[in-house]
């Protein structure tokens, strides 16, 4: 707990400046938006329903969705007005909060201004006030109460759902969260969630005091409601200005997706570079696989690691493999350089491969050893794999070549793939070939017979523009190369994943023992 | 001065007012009689532009209403309503100052005015300055109403029923400061009701009204000599038949 407790500024503070300015900004673009409406009947059905829209999908979607629309909409800004959007981080993550709060705000200001007495809104007229003043003076403040409402609604909805920032690439208490499902600490899942919804009931009390406070004038209560509320902006404000001002060296910043060895391998990348540069860095965490990916080549990230075979089959989109297995290492390292400018500063080691695993005693006991003697008996047994297995070309070629048929198959997330297989809730699963857990738990991996699953070997990718502008740290790196062999992997992942260890001890120790 | 010409408000079929043409002279009380749905309320609002009229012409002091701003033609116009539109969210003394204040009068005028004007519809100010309208009772509020429409000085102003919900006796003390008050400022008045005394006493002229016309015009007296018709002369004759059935009343218990 006490692990967790020393990253809790950092992300509380990150998840308050997502959710002031996201709330802030649907508020200021809500708020007038609704009072149009009430202006321009023939407004409604288009602006309602596109905020409605916006509320069916779902918040993670929403999310993920705009990081490719940022970055088309980027293409854009960069080709007509000559500077390209960040389409990973804040930028996305506050596009989709703000409209994911906006129906709650737009709603109620609508119904909150329709509702006042025409008796009154006639008064207003009377006594000579123009429409302006009648929304100010009277409309406004008698449909306060309404407006305050759905404001406190967005508001919880808001910080609820900026912990699901954490994949799109900012940084939030999803971190904890997230981070903690991947690698089992339900300590930091545990605190992500008590934060955020301390959070949350902390922001809704303090807007309902000064709803409070203004509709019964209490001087004190709306004096008090505001001291909290600008305190808290303040904060958020000034270290976002601290970030971005106080700091004479930018970080380097160090990505990883959303599982335990992404982790691990990132705080060893970043401890490294720091002993060797110098440098400091900072940690983007728990992106999504793609994410990465586009982070690293438009610069949002400066170096991650990645798999060879993922990045040959996935991005690509190569179906077959060359005769020598080993040119696959090459192929993808010439295709990063020449299609991207992503350079690769080396291989650390190890291969992290895609592989069939099962019981080792089920295994034993019906004589499989290889893929093609499970293609015989497939047909009796069930598969679960990670989230993204079965769409990837990775399930195609092995479906292809051995014919595998199995009885049911189940997409599980992959923090609890092994303990489904070890308990038998499934027959074979889509194991990692590094995961401490498949020895943990006396799994064995399927041989790859017919050779369909292409090398993972475990790479690190560096931005073009790590490449122009800090070559001591793509040098660090290049050092790194070959250090980590498959043993080490292993237990290191076993354990963060078993003794709940975090990370960046676990990488700290690796370090020690690496010497020089 | 305030003419109407052939002043018309139609809501689709229905005729609200059916072309009423008059005049009142600056510093006179008109009364506006007729029974419920005549168009009475029409009739004023398209005095000071609440509502638009479909045909004919507002004028005011010479000009026509639809060259002024509608907001600053109000703002010159105490205006009573019917349901009083007491502002929830101010206090007493902040709705009597709204229009003074939309004209930026200086606060230390505001202030002397509220108080003043308070007093006039005999509301205690110290007592009732800082209460919100929900605590207040129907013939307070109305009272508030009353004071909201004079707060500003206005040369003009149109009252809708506003004594309805008081009591007799206050509504008699009231209904004689009134006079008293636009007598000694020379206010131009339209008042409605369908209170056939109230528009006997306050009443410089009554014009009375039946669907959407106006069947007869002139002052108390003649109105009661030489009614126009039937309607009129029974219209007329209320106060006197209830005067007559009290009588009878207070005889039958006296002997
Ligand atoms: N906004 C409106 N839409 C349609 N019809 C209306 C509207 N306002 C008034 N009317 C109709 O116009 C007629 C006159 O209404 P008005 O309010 O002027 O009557 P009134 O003489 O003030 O009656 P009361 O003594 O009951 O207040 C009524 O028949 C009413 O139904
Ligand atoms: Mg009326």
């Amino acid at each position: 707990m006490r692990d967790q407790l020393v990253l809790l500024p950092g992300f509380l503070t990150a998840h308050l400046q997502l959710t002031l300015v996201a709330l802030g900004l649907g508020a200021g673009l809500s708020i007038p938006l609704g009072v149009l409406v009430t202006r321009r009947r023939s407004l409604e059905p288009g602006v309602l329903g596109f905020a409605s829209v916006m509320q069916t999908i779902p918040s993670l979607a929403l999310l993920a969705i705009m990081v490719p629309a940022l970055a088309a909409l980027g293409a854009l800004t960069a080709r007509w007005l000559g500077f390209e959007l960040r389409s990973i981080g804040y930028l996305p993550a506050i596009v989709a909060l703000t409209l994911y709060s906006m129906l709650p705000i737009l709603r109620n200001t609508v119904a909150g201004i329709e509702g006042v007495d025409p008796a009154l809104v006639e008064a207003a007229r009377g006594v000579g006030m123009t429409p302006r003043q009648r929304l100010l003076q009277v409309e406004l403040p008698l449909a306060l109460p309404v407006i305050v409402a759905g404001l406190r609604t967005a508001t919880v909805w808001v910080v609820g759902t900026a912990t699901l920032s954490t994949p799109v690439g900012a940084t939030s208490l999803g971190n904890f969260i997230f981070s903690g499902l991947q690698t089992r600490n339900f300590d930091a899942v545990l605190m992500g969630c008590i934060a955020s919804a301390a959070l949350a009931i902390l922001l809704d009390q303090v807007i309902r005091v000064l709803e409070v406070g203004l509709v019964a004038g209490r001087r004190a209560l709306v004096a008090g409601a505001s001291g909290v509320m600008l305190a808290l902006c303040l904060w958020a404000a000034g270290s976002f200005a601290a970030a971005r001002l106080g700091m004479t060296e930018a970080p380097v910043r160090v990505g990883a997706k959303a599982f335990t060895e992404q982790y691990v391998l990132s705080e060893i990348m970043a401890q490294w570079i720091a002993a060797e540069t110098g440098a400091p860095t900072e940690a983007v965490s728990s992106l999504g696989s793609t994410v990465a990916f586009d982070a690293v080549r438009t610069g949002e990230i400066d170096v991650y690691a990645d798999y060879s075979g993922t990045i040959w089959a996935t991005l690509m989109k190569r179906e077959t493999l060359p005769e020598q297995r080993g040119d696959v290492l090459g192929g993808v390292e010439a295709w990063l350089q020449e299609t991207h400018g992503i350079a690769m500063p080396g291989a650390l080691g190890f291969e992290n491969r895609y592989a069939l695993g099962m019981r080792g005693e089920q295994a034993r006991s019906l004589g499989l050893r290889s893929v093609s003697d499970l293609a015989r008996v497939a047909g009796r047994l069930e598969i679960g794999g990670d989230l993204e297995f079965f769409a990837r070309a990775e399930w195609a070629s092995l479906e292809r070549a051995y014919g595998l048929a199995f009885r049911a198959r189940r997409s599980m997330d992959p923090a609890l793939m092994y303990q489904a297989v070890a308990g038998g809730e499934v027959d074979v699963i889509s194991a990692f070939s590094t995961d401490g857990r498949i020895a943990a738990y006396d799994l064995v991996l399927l041989d790859d017979d017919r050779g369909v699953i292409p090398p993972y070997d475990t790479i690190m990718l560096a931005s073009p523009q790590l490449v122009r502008e800090r070559p001591e740290v793509l040098a660090a790196l290049a050092r790194l190369a070959g250090r980590i062999d498959e043993a080490a992997m292993q237990r290191m992942n076993l354990t963060v994943d078993r003794d709940g260890r975090s990370p960046a001890d676990v990488a700290a120790e690796f370090l020690a023992g690496l010497g020089k | 001065m305030i003419e109407l010409e052939r002043l018309e408000k139609r809501y689709g079929d229905v005729v609200a007012v059916d072309g009423i043409s008059l005049r009142v002279e600056r510093g006179e009380c008109l009364v506006l009689l007729g029974e419920s749905g005549c168009g009475k309320t029409t009739s004023l609002k398209m005095v000071n532009r609440l509502v638009e009229p479909t045909a004919g012409t507002v004028r005011i002091e010479g000009e026509d209403t639809r060259e002024i701003e509608a907001h600053a033609l109000r703002r010159r116009i105490g205006y009573g309503f019917q349901r009083v539109g007491l502002f929830p969210h101010l206090s007493v003394a902040e709705n009597v100052a709204v229009t003074p204040r939309l004209l930026g009068w200086p606060e230390e005028r505001i202030a002397r005015r509220v108080d003043e004007i308070l007093a006039r519809v005999e509301l205690e100010p110290g007592t009732f300055r800082e209460r919100a309208p929900r605590e207040l009772s129907g013939g307070q509020q109305q009272r508030v109403g009353l004071a909201r429409a004079l707060a500003a000085e206005p040369e003009i102003l149109l009252l809708d029923e506003p004594f309805g919900a008081l009591d007799p006796i206050t509504r008699d003390r009231i209904q004689q400061s009134f006079t008293q008050l636009r007598r000694d400022l020379g206010t131009t008045v339209v008042f409605v009701t369908h209170d056939m005394v109230e528009a006997l006493l306050l009443g410089d002229r009554i014009g009375v009204m039946k669907e959407g016309k106006l069947v007869q015009l002139g002052t108390p007296d003649a109105l009661l000599r030489t009614p126009a018709d039937d309607y009129v002369a029974e219209l007329m004759s209320t106060p006197r038949r209830q005067t007559e059935a009290v009588e009878r009343l207070l005889g039958s218990a006296g002997s």
